[in-house]
C-alpha cells in the first residue's frame, strides 16, 4: 500500500452528477477537493454513451426536468455551456389508438386532443397539483429538518411552510392534507374522465418506483416530479443537446474551474476509519489517500456495508442500511433505427417530445401487477424519446435514436434476466409496433438494460436510479435511513451526497449541493 | 332470535393436516416450561410458590425463604439457573465480534476466564448485562437475562462467527456458599481447587463434560456448573449426595435475590429497564447511569453505542446514577421514593432489605443527577410500612455508600477454604 503525501480537505467518492456538484461546491468554498470516479469517465447514469456504431444516447436519465436552480446558479452552469431556453421545452404525448393527447409547455400549460370539459378539468387539477407540489417543494430541496435539534434556520423554514399552508385557505389546506398520501388512481378518478390523460398521469406518478397507480401514496411520485423545475418552470422538461452527458460536461467544467482534481478509473476499495472517524480512502489499486472529509456520492448501502464495513458502525444502523429498499423496476431501451419512426397521429413537435404509452390507469396498474411476483409486464408502459431528431449529432445521417424507459421490469425476475430479457424485448417491440407501425423492421441494433444490467454497468445496487425506493417511508427524514437524513453519518467526517440521500434521484444535483452546504455549514 | 336462526354446527371432519398443525401448536397448553432439573425441584417445592423466569417455572421459594437465604451464607445452596438465556458464539472472528457487541475489551479475556459485561444499542442504552465465558480461543458462551438472538445475528454480519441459542440444550446450576468448594471436591471434581475467581474449567461427568466456573450472583464462595440437558439430573444427584453432610439445600429466587443485593449486584428489568423493554424514553439507561461505566473501553475498536456514549459524556447528557444506600432503621425501603431535603423527589429505590450479614438497612436506588453524584447529603427515603391496614409513613435518612455492601474473604480466598 502506498501513501500519498498529499492531504486533501475533501475526497468525493463517485463522479456521478451529484458527486460532481458536491465536489464543485466544496471547491468553490476554498477546499482542496479530490474526486474519485470508478468508471473510465464521470457522469454515472447521466452519461451520453455510444450503444451502436455512430449512435449515442443518454444512458439512463434521458430527460432534464429537475436540475435545481441553486445548482445552476452556484456552479454557474450557463457559463459552462448548459443552455436552458423556453424553446427547448418539449411536450408530453399520451399515445392512444383514438389519437394522441398532448400536454404542451410546462406539464400541460395547454392541453390538446381532449374535450373542452376535460380541458377545463385539467386546468383546475394542474393548478392544484402545482399548488400542492409548491408546498412540498422546500421540503424536497432543503436538508430535512433535524427533529431532535432544530436550528433557527430550520425553524424559520418550517414556519414558512406552515404559513404557505395557511395561505392556501382552509378548504384547500384540508384538501392538501387529505390527498397527500392518497393513491394517484383515485385522485384522477375524482377529477378527470379522459383515460389517456389519466394514464399519462398515472404513469408519471409511478415512474421509477415499485408502485402501481392504486398503491397507497402513489400520488407522492407526481408531487416529486412537479416539485422539480427547469428554466424556472415547474414540470417543464427538455432533452439536453448532446444528451445528458452535456449536462455532466457543464458540471464537470464548473468543478474543474473551481479546482477539483478528478481521477477517473480510480475505484475506492475502503474508507479508512480511525477511532470512529473517516480519515481517507484506499483505492482498489492500493493507494491510501487522506482527507479531513470524505463525501460518498455513491449508493448509501455500498458506502456503509462495503466501503466502511459493518464493523465500524452500530448494529442498529447496519440493520437500517440493509433494509433500504432498492430493487429497481424500470428498464431502459436503446434502439438504433435506420430512419425516424412515425408514431400514428403525432406531429413533428410531438416526435421531439416525450411519447408515453400508458393507455389508462388500469393499463399501468395491470403492467405493475406481475412485477409484484417477479414477472415483467406482458404489455409494458413506457416513455419514449427520439433525441436524434432535435440533435442529429447523436445518430448517423438519416438514422434515428430511440430511448425509452420501460416499466415494469423487476430487478429479481423470477425466471432470471438471461432468459427473460429477449422475451421482454419482444413484448416492448410489440407495443412500439402498435403505435409506430413498421418500426421493428428498421431496428439496426437494440440494447435493453434491465435493472440487473443497470446495476452492473452503473454501480447502482438493484439497478434503482433513485438509489433507494422513493416512497413515503424512504423520503425526507427517513432518507437514506431514519435518524441520518442530514447527509452526515454515524462516522464523523463521512457524508453521503448521492441520490440515496434526500431528496432523491433524477438529475437535480440537490443531494450533492445540500451535502456540500452541510459540510460547509458545520465547519463555519 | 339469533338462537333460532343459527345454523346447526357442521359436523367437524377430522382433517389430518389441521390436526397435525394443532399438535405442533400446542405450546400454549404448557404455560411455563420445566427445566431439566424440574423433577427434583418439583419434589422439593413444598411451597408451590412459582414464578415465570423467561418462560420457565422457577421457584420463589421451595421450603422456607429465610432458611434458604442462610443456606447461601452458612452452608451451600443449589439454585437452578437453566432459564438464563445462553448463546454459543463460535468462530475465528468470535473475539472481534464480541468486542464489537459488548462494552468490555474481549481481547483481555483469556480462554478459561469469565467476565461480567453489558451491551448497548446504537443510542448507547443498555440492552442487557450478562456474563461472558471464554471456553476456548474461538468459543464463547454469553449468558443474559433477556433474549437477543436477532440483535446478535444482525451484529454478526461481516464476521466469521456462528451464534446459536443454547438455553434449552444446556442446563445450569449455581452452587453457592461456604461449603460449595468442599462439596465439589467430595463429588470428585478433581482439580476444582485450582479455580480462582472468574476461572472456568471442564470436568468429566457421566460420560459428558461439565463446565465449572468460580462465579456466582451471591458475593460468596461459589460456582456455576453447565452441563448438557440430558446429564442434568445425574449432576444434581451427584452434588446432593456429596453435599448431604455439608448442608446442601435447594433454594428459590427470593433467597438469591437477597444475597445478590448484599453483594451490590444489579438485575436487568428490576434495577434498570433494558432498552428494548422501555416504553418511556426517560427509562432508558446508559452504562454510566447504572454503575457500569467501568466496562466501557474507549481504547479498543468500535463497539455498539460508542459514538452515543462519547457524546453523552462530552455533552454531560447523563441524567441518572445508580447508588447504594444505607438507610437508618431496620424497615426495608423497597420501592421507596428518595427525597432531597425531605421534599424534593430525586429518585426511587429498586431493591432494599435488612441485611443480616452487613447488619445494615441497605438499598439500591436510581437517582436523578446531580443527586447521588455530586450532591449526596441530606437524602431521605419515605417508607410506607403497612401496619394493620394503615400505612405508617417513615421519613428515614439515607446515606450513599459503596457497593458491595458486604465483602467476604472466602469468596476470593485461594485455595478456597474447606468448611
Amino acid at each position: 500500500m502506498t501513501s500519498s503525501e498529499m492531504n486533501w480537505d475533501a475526497i468525493v467518492i463517485g463522479g456521478g452528477h451529484n458527486g460532481l456538484v458536491a465536489a464543485a461546491t466544496l471547491a468553490k468554498s476554498g477546499r482542496k477537493v479530490l474526486l474519485l470516479e470508478a468508471g473510465n469517465e464521470v457522469g454515472g447514469a447521466a452519461r451520453t454513451e455510444e450503444f451502436a456504431p455512430g449512435f449515442r444516447v443518454s444512458a439512463v436519465a434521458h430527460l432534464l426536468n429537475r436540475l435545481h436552480p441553486d445548482v445552476m446558479k452556484t456552479l454557474e452552469l450557463e457559463r459552462h455551456g448548459l443552455k436552458v431556453e423556453r424553446s427547448d421545452f418539449v411536450p408530453s404525448v399520451a399515445l392512444s389508438k383514438d389519437g394522441p393527447l398532448v400536454l404542451h409547455g410546462a406539464y400541460g400549460e395547454v392541453l390538446t386532443g381532449a374535450s373542452p370539459s376535460e380541458q377545463s378539468a385539467w386546468k383546475e387539477l394542474r393548478a392544484q397539483l402545482l399548488r400542492y407540489a409548491g408546498i412540498l417543494k422546500p421540503f424536497l430541496s432543503r436538508r430535512p429538518p433535524d427533529l431532535g435539534d432544530l436550528s433557527l434556520a430550520e425553524m424559520t423554514g418550517l414556519g414558512q411552510t406552515a404559513l404557505a399552508l395557511k395561505r392556501l385557505g382552509k378548504e384547500d389546506m384540508r384538501d392538501f392534507l387529505r390527498v397527500l398520501l392518497m393513491n394517484v388512481y383515485d385522485l384522477l378518478d375524482e377529477q378527470l374522465s379522459d383515460n389517456r390523460l389519466k394514464g399519462l398521469l398515472a404513469f408519471d406518478a409511478t415512474l421509477g418506483s415499485h408502485l402501481g397507480p392504486r398503491s397507497p401514496t402513489s400520488l407522492l411520485g407526481l408531487y416529486y416530479r412537479l416539485a422539480g423545475e427547469i428554466g424556472g418552470l415547474a414540470g417543464a422538461q427538455m432533452q439536453p443537446k448532446g444528451g445528458m452527458g452535456a449536462v455532466v460536461a457543464a458540471i464537470r467544467a464548473a468543478a474543474e474551474k473551481a479546482g477539483v482534481s478528478i481521477r477517473q478509473a480510480s475505484p475506492v476499495a475502503k474508507v479508512i476509519v480511525e477511532k470512529g472517524r473517516a480519515v481517507g480512502v484506499v483505492t482498489q489499486s492500493g493507494e491510501m489517500l487522506r482527507a479531513k472529509t470524505v463525501v460518498s456520492a455513491i449508493n448509501p448501502a455500498t458506502t456503509i456495508l462495503d466501503l466502511v464495513g459493518p464493523r465500524e458502525v452500530d448494529t442498529g444502523f447496519v440493520r437500517k442500511v440493509k433494509n433500504i429498499r432498492m430493487k429497481g423496476d424500470a428498464a431502459k431501451l436503446h434502439l438504433a433505427l435506420d430512419r425516424p419512426p412515425q408514431f400514428a397521429g403525432v406531429d413533428a413537435a410531438g416526435h421531439k417530445g416525450r411519447l408515453v404509452i400508458a393507455l389508462s390507469p388500469d393499463h399501468v396498474e395491470r403492467a405493475f401487477n406481475p412485477s409484484k411476483y417477479g414477472e415483467f409486464s406482458p404489455e409494458p408502459v413506457m416513455e419514449v424519446t427520439l433525441p436524434s431528431l432535435a440533435d442529429p449529432s447523436l445518430a448517423p445521417s438519416g438514422a434515428c435514436v430511440l430511448s425509452a424507459v420501460v416499466q415494469y421490469a423487476p430487478y429479481a425476475l423470477k425466471q432470471g434476466w438471461t432468459a427473460g430479457k429477449p422475451q421482454f424485448l419482444k413484448a416492448i417491440m410489440a407495443q412500439l409496433e402498435t403505435y409506430a407501425p413498421g418500426i421493428s423492421a428498421t431496428v439496426r441494433h437494440a440494447e435493453l438494460l434491465t435493472p440487473a444490467d443497470i446495476e452492473a454497468r452503473y454501480r447502482m445496487p438493484g439497478g434503482h436510479w433513485h438509489h433507494g425506493e422513493l416512497q413515503a417511508d424512504q423520503m425526507l427524514i427517513s432518507r437514506p435511513v431514519s435518524g441520518w437524513s442530514g447527509y452526515d453519518t454515524p462516522l464523523e467526517g463521512l457524508f453521503l451526497a448521492g441520490a440515496g440521500s434526500h431528496p432523491g434521484g433524477g438529475i437535480s444535483g440537490a443531494p450533492g449541493l445540500n451535502a456540500a452546504r452541510r459540510i460547509i455549514a458545520m465547519r463555519a | 332470535m339469533a338462537q333460532a336462526t343459527r345454523k346447526k354446527p357442521v359436523e367437524a371432519e377430522v382433517d389430518p393436516v389441521v390436526e397435525a398443525r394443532r399438535a405442533a401448536q400446542s405450546h400454549f397448553r404448557t404455560l411455563r416450561l420445566g427445566t431439566p432439573f424440574q423433577p427434583r425441584i418439583d419434589a422439593l417445592g413444598l411451597q408451590q410458590d412459582w414464578y415465570s423466569w423467561a418462560g420457565y417455572r422457577a421457584p420463589h421459594s421451595l421450603w422456607d425463604e429465610e432458611l434458604e437465604y442462610f443456606a447461601i451464607r452458612s452452608q451451600a445452596a443449589l439454585f437452578d439457573i437453566s432459564p438464563m438465556t445462553k448463546y454459543r458464539i463460535e468462530g475465528p472472528d468470535s473475539e472481534a465480534y464480541l468486542d464489537r457487541v459488548t462494552l468490555r475489551d474481549v481481547t483481555k479475556l483469556k480462554p478459561g476466564r469469565v467476565h461480567y459485561t453489558a451491551w448497548c444499542d446504537d443510542e448507547g442504552f443498555v440492552l442487557d448485562d450478562g456474563t461472558l465465558f471464554r471456553l476456548s480461543p474461538t468459543r464463547f458462551r454469553l449468558c443474559s437475562q433477556e433474549r437477543h438472538l436477532p440483535w446478535l445475528l444482525d451484529s454478526a454480519i461481516d464476521y466469521q462467527v456462528s451464534v446459536e441459542e443454547e438455553t434449552e440444550a444446556v442446563a445450569g446450576l449455581a452452587l453457592q456458599g461456604p461449603t460449595s468448594f468442599a462439596i465439589l471436591r467430595d463429588a470428585g471434581f478433581a482439580g476444582v481447587e485450582r479455580l480462582k475467581v472468574f476461572d472456568l474449567a471442564e470436568f468429566a461427568h457421566d460420560g459428558a463434560t461439565v463446565t465449572i466456573s468460580r462465579t456466582g450472583f451471591t458475593g460468596d464462595l461459589g460456582y456455576e456448573l453447565f452441563v448438557p440437558a440430558d446429564k442434568a439430573l445425574s449432576l444434581w444427584d451427584r452434588l446432593m449426595a456429596a453435599g448431604e453432610l455439608r448442608g446442601i439445600r435447594a433454594i428459590g429466587y427470593t433467597a438469591l435475590n437477597r444475597a445478590r443485593l448484599e453483594a451490590g449486584l444489579i438485575v436487568a428489568n428490576a434495577d434498570f429497564t433494558t432498552s428494548e423493554h422501555a416504553i418511556r424514553t426517560d427509562r432508558l439507561r446508559m452504562p454510566d447511569e447504572i454503575g457500569l461505566g467501568f466496562m466501557i473501553d474507549l481504547e479498543k475498536g468500535h463497539f455498539n453505542g460508542r459514538r452515543a456514549i462519547l457524546e453523552a459524556r462530552a455533552k454531560k447528557k447523563l441524567r441518572h446514577v445508580l447508588v447504594g444506600l444505607e438507610i437508618e432503621g431496620n424497615i426495608p425501603a423497597e420501592h421507596a421514593i428518595v427525597y432531597y431535603k425531605k421534599s424534593q423527589e430525586v429518585g426511587l429505590v429498586s431493591a432494599a432489605m435488612w441485611s443480616p450479614m452487613a447488619k445494615r438497612n441497605i438499598a439500591l436506588a436510581s437517582l436523578r443527577r446531580p443527586y447521588g453524584d455530586t450532591i449526596v447529603d441530606d437524602l431521605w427515603v419515605e417508607i410506607y410500612a403497612m401496619r394493620e391496614l394503615q400505612y405508617q409513613k417513615l421519613m428515614k435518612r439515607a446515606k450513599v455508600v459503596q457497593r458491595p455492601f458486604i465483602k467476604l474473604d472466602r469468596r476470593t480466598a485461594n485455595p478456597p477454604a474447606d468448611f
